[in-house]
């Protein structure tokens, strides 16, 4: 029997709060933390969000009744507790796939974290998961190329690979950023990098920098007789300067190009990731003002989704945190998104912060890439964490090296080749990690010196964002 | 300045050539070698060997030495496969391969025996 139309204001929670609703396979889910007003019952805010993230408005509108919305809406059908925290608690939500646009993840995001983030019934609200369909995954473009493929065109195996990203951070000329380049690459380092905000300015344009450091890539190519790459940053004020940078990176042959997928926006990063995937290039994602996003344990987005939104909108590495540097990261939490980034079935384990199944089906993996604050030292532990498909980046660990960047990068490839040798012999490089490093330094005055340099340097302070878990 | 020291990788000197992963550690003992072996079996990987001259070790493909061991668990007769492909290659490079094929990928490349120069 059709309903009829009565104006006026209803609860959510009549419409939206469905604790009967059993999740389709279909279906996008959300796992929202939520603080909210004092007073409001928490299926009416739970029901709120799910119908401020889908269909609802605050007051009922005659064209709801020229549609299903009963099919259309968001609905949520679970509310828990959040461990050691009495003031929040997860809603969670369950929407239709027909909801979001085939292939964009900028559709899905701007419902799931649009102006229901506003919504002045909350206090605060955070985005801890979303599990994607898999029938919705596979409308994406995912990583132009893959962990896998990535291997064979560098053709490196069984090892964790090595950057640095050259600093200073801003201010070189071209040829003197080649120079550094150059000497990192020529003595061991697979890769180096751009700093995220380099672009093309004044001091340093693009097409002098592109040029310069494909000249140090070739020539450490031919001294090393190993695949080179420097992640040129193709970040842009517009999408049409980006390809056009991108595109002349392909041209004189750079295997790599690089984007800000936070700032450049999904839409670009999209764009470049389908540009890369046509052209053969390998594409570094920097996550630059992630942390505005997650840092926040009570409001925001929590990087593991971030993790996933990367992976469909593209992009072959993505930065992960180090757990061990300077930058913030939970070692639990860190693997969650780790898996999260290179698996192709994550199962749910709130140990780690995981609160749904992701299926990724065929979609190939991103290369974590850990960088910030690491040096020699914290190579055992590193390569313990992140195992063989990663990137390790040494930027001060490999420029401030007493010797030079050349010196610096020989002394990371030695104790990176040590710890891979001793694990792979069963050691446990965690606990030996000492014994190993000095070991190898018999061999490699540069690892000895690099050793006797960073002897010292700890980057021990409490993480901000933990994982929720019970602390009564 | 007297303390640092030069990075003495030459264009002009062939043994600044490297060969990737394993090939800036000191040459591997037979027992290293052997541990390397058993890595691989223990992974469930099939190995494998290649070789290749040194001049030509940037090419992707090293020459295939016989065929991959498939299935092949005995460490030994890994290594009796290795210490053949050296004793007819003796000047070039040698490398032990562990076929991932799940991943589709190789999960261990390793220099084993560096060619002369």
């Amino acid at each position: 029997m059709a309903k009829t139309y009565n104006a006026g204001v209803k609860e959510y929670r009549e419409t939206y709060w469905m604790p009967e609703y059993e999740p389709k396979d279909s279906d996008f889910l959300a796992c929202f933390k939520v603080v909210p007003q004092p007073g409001v019952p928490r299926e009416e805010i739970a029901a709120a969000v799910a119908a401020e993230s889908s269909t609802g408005t605050w007051t009922t509108v005659w064209t709801d009744l020229l549609t299903d919305l009963d099919y259309y809406k968001g609905r949520a059908y679970r509310i828990e507790d959040v461990p050691g925290d009495d003031s929040a608690f997860y809603a969670f939500i369950a929407y239709p796939i027909d909801l979001f646009e085939e292939g964009s993840i900028v559709s899905v995001m701007t419902s799931l974290v649009g102006n229901v983030f506003g919504f002045k019934a909350l206090r605060s609200i955070r985005l801890e998961d979303i599990r994607f369909p898999l029938a919705y995954v596979m409308t994406c473009g995912g990583p132009p190329h893959g962990i896998q493929v990535e291997r064979d065109k560098m053709d490196k195996y069984g090892r964790p690979m090595l950057g640095c990203t050259i600093k200073p951070k801003l201010g070189l000329s071209a040829k003197n950023y080649g120079r550094a380049v150059y000497e990192c690459l020529r003595g061991g380092l697979d890769f180096t990098k751009d700093d995220e905000n380099v672009t093309s300015q004044p001091f340093m344009r693009w097409r002098d920098r592109f040029l310069f450091c494909q000249d140090a890539i070739e020539k450490a190519q031919a001294e090393t007789g190993e695949r080179k790459g420097h992640y040129l940053n193709v970040t842009a004020g517009t999408p049409e300067e980006m390809y056009e940078r991108a595109e002349f990176a392909k041209e004189i042959g750079s295997p790599i190009v690089m984007h800000d997928f936070l700032t450049g926006g999904l839409t670009a990063n999209t764009g470049l990731a389908n540009y890369c995937r046509k052209n053969g290039l390998l594409l570094h994602i920097h996550r630059a003002m992630h942390g505005v996003i997650d840092r926040n344990p009570m409001h925001g987005i929590h990087f593991r989704v971030l993790s996933k939104v990367l992976r469909l909108s593209g992009g072959d590495h993505l930065h992960s945190g180090t757990v061990v540097g300077k930058l913030e990261g939970d070692r639990e939490a860190t693997l969650g998104w780790i898996d999260i980034m290179r698996d192709s079935f994550i199962a749910e384990d709130r140990s780690r912060g995981i609160m749904f199944d992701q299926d990724f089906g065929a979609m190939p993996g991103v290369i974590p890439v850990a960088s910030g604050g690491i040096h020699v030292w914290h190579m055992p532990a590193l390569v313990a964490i992140f195992g063989d498909d990663s990137v390790l980046q040494f930027g001060g660990g490999t420029l401030g090296h007493p010797w030079g960047n050349a010196a610096g990068a020989a002394a990371n490839r030695v104790a990176l080749e040590a710890c891979v040798q001793a694990r792979n012999e069963g050691q446990e490089i965690e606990k030996n990690g000492k014994e190993i490093l000095t070991n190898a330094a018999k061999h490699s005055p540069e690892l000895k010196i690099a050793m006797e340099t960073w002897k010292e340097i700890k980057f021990e302070f409490d993480t901000v964002d933990k994982l929720d878990v019970s602390h009564k | 300045m007297s303390q640092v020291q030069d990075y003495p990788s030459r264009l002009s000197d062939p043994t600044s050539r490297k060969a990737e992963t394993f090939s800036y550690l000191p040459k591997m003992t037979a027992d290293q070698i052997k541990a390397q072996v058993e890595y691989i079996i223990s992974k469930g990987w099939n190995p494998a060997i290649e070789h290749s001259e040194p001049e030509n070790a940037f090419s992707y493909y090293w020459y295939m030495w016989k065929l991959p061991m498939f299935g092949e668990t005995d460490a030994n007769v890994v290594l009796a496969e290795v210490d053949a492909c050296i004793k007819a290659n003796p000047n070039n490079h040698v490398r032990l391969i562990g076929y991932d094929n799940f991943a589709q990928s190789q999960g261990a490349n390793m220099l084993v025996k560096r060619g002369d120069m």
